[in-house]
């Protein structure tokens, strides 16, 4: 490390201006100067998996709708690094959208198995969290946490596209909280 | 202007609904039962015997007066307190003469409804759904599975003695490491909530039944 202290990794951003042009002058010189840049193995991990959280796209009913907004051009989920995939073997994380029907839950369950690790889940919307409006129904699944285990739940019903970017930053923020090159 | 209005309704011929009604019956040669206008004389609705409805059917699609070459919708609607429980509707559409009409027979839990299929070959999804969702058996379908509801689903949820939430519900069993039925198991049961305001919920408040009263019959 350079004499200015720690590098300040995105868990403690620092916004645009002279703090943040020294550390990014200081990496650059340690660059030049040595040829590499030493950094904690967990942080740039963190770093790595928080800037590219590709979901798998489970729009199962209305709250896909939200979901597309974020990803479209106006609110823009590429900045985050988040691209959506139609894989479960690309993906990190699955945002589940709509209302999970019993004949979809085995589905649902068989996705989920297929991501590779670590993955997350977000639970998108009233019918995912909780069964929602068809709660007392007989053919729903009275929350997809009853099939896959949640990181996030996200209100609404629908969430505008702005509370599901809010559950992204929030997951982000679990994993840089939680986050561990360890297999879960 | 309002009384030449008025003449021309009253001198306008009958309703050509209620003539294509008519002419079907006529027609059908007593396969159809009843004819009725609904909401307004604006729907025609034929209710039909069951073991005519083929033939019935054929000749509302093949007669170049009726042409009713589209069949729309096929459903289900379940009156418990009627000895033939169980309505199948019918929703026809000629799209030549530009004519709806809605064709209704009934039949219990066990008797079987003729099959349209070999007549409309959209109908069997309709029948597969009808017979998913109320039991109505169609007799000469080949192709009777159910259509909307879980694989193994036992039951008919549409008819009004099935329970809304059902008897099963489906977890993930973490030592099967699959997805499992159980029987449901509520934390809450389901509330009927009375959206009736209190003002209109209560309808004698307490020391005002002579108001009340005065109300309904009328001043003494």
């Amino acid at each position: 490390m350079s004499g200015t202290g720690e590098i300040a990794w995105n868990k403690d951003a620092l916004p645009p201006g002279p703090a943040q042009d020294a550390v990014v002058r200081a990496v650059t010189d340690e660059m030049t100067d040595k040829g590499f840049v030493v950094a904690n193995i967990d942080k740039v991990v963190n770093w790595a998996r928080t800037g590219s959280l590709w979901p798998m796209t489970f729009g199962l009913a209305c709250c896909a709708v939200p979901m597309i907004h974020a990803y479209m051009a106006r609110y823009d989920l590429d900045r985050f690094g988040v691209i959506p995939r139609g894989s479960p073997r690309q993906s990190d994380v699955m945002i589940v959208a709509g209302t999970l029907t019993n004949k979809m839950a085995p589905a649902l369950r068989k996705v989920y198995d297929q991501m590779s690790e670590p993955r997350w889940v977000i639970s998108m919307g009233s019918c995912a969290n909780g069964g929602g409006y068809y709660h007392y129904s007989y053919s729903v699944v009275r929350g997809c946490d009853r099939v896959v285990p949640v990181d996030v739940y996200v209100p609404g019903c629908p969430p505008t596209a702005e509370a599901l970017v809010y559950g992204i930053l929030q997951l982000q923020k679990k994993i840089r909280r939680t986050g561990t090159i360890l297999r879960g | 202007m309002a009384e030449n209005e008025t003449a021309a309704v009253q001198a306008a011929p009958e309703n050509p609904l209620r003539v294509l009604g008519t002419a079907i019956a006529a027609a059908a040669g007593g396969a159809v039962t009843d004819v009725e206008l609904a909401r307004g004389g604006k729907e025609l609705v034929l209710r039909a015997r069951r073991d005519s409805l083929l033939g019935l059917m054929t000749l509302l699609r093949d007669d170049p007066r009726f042409g009713f070459e589209q069949c729309v919708d096929i459903c289900g609607v379940d009156w418990p307190e009627k000895a033939e429980r169980f309505e199948v509707v019918y929703n026809l559409l000629s799209l030549a003469h530009n004519q709806r009409v809605r064709v209704i027979v009934t039949t219990d839990g066990n008797a079987t409804v003729p099959s349209v299929a070999g007549i409309w070959a959209c109908a069997t999804w309709y029948e597969r759904e009808t017979w998913d969702m109320y039991g109505v058996v169609f007799a000469g379908q080949t192709d009777l599975r159910r259509l909307l509801t879980d694989y193994g689903f036992e039951g008919h949820p549409l008819r009004k003695d099935f329970p809304l939430t059902g008897f099963v519900e489906v977890r993930y069993d973490e030592e099967l490491k699959r997805v499992a039925y159980g029987p449901v198991q509520l934390t809450q049961e389901f509330r009927n909530f009375d959206y009736l305001s209190p003002w209109e919920g209560m309808s004698t408040l307490p020391g005002d039944e002579k108001v009340h009263l005065n109300r309904l019959e009328g001043p003494a």
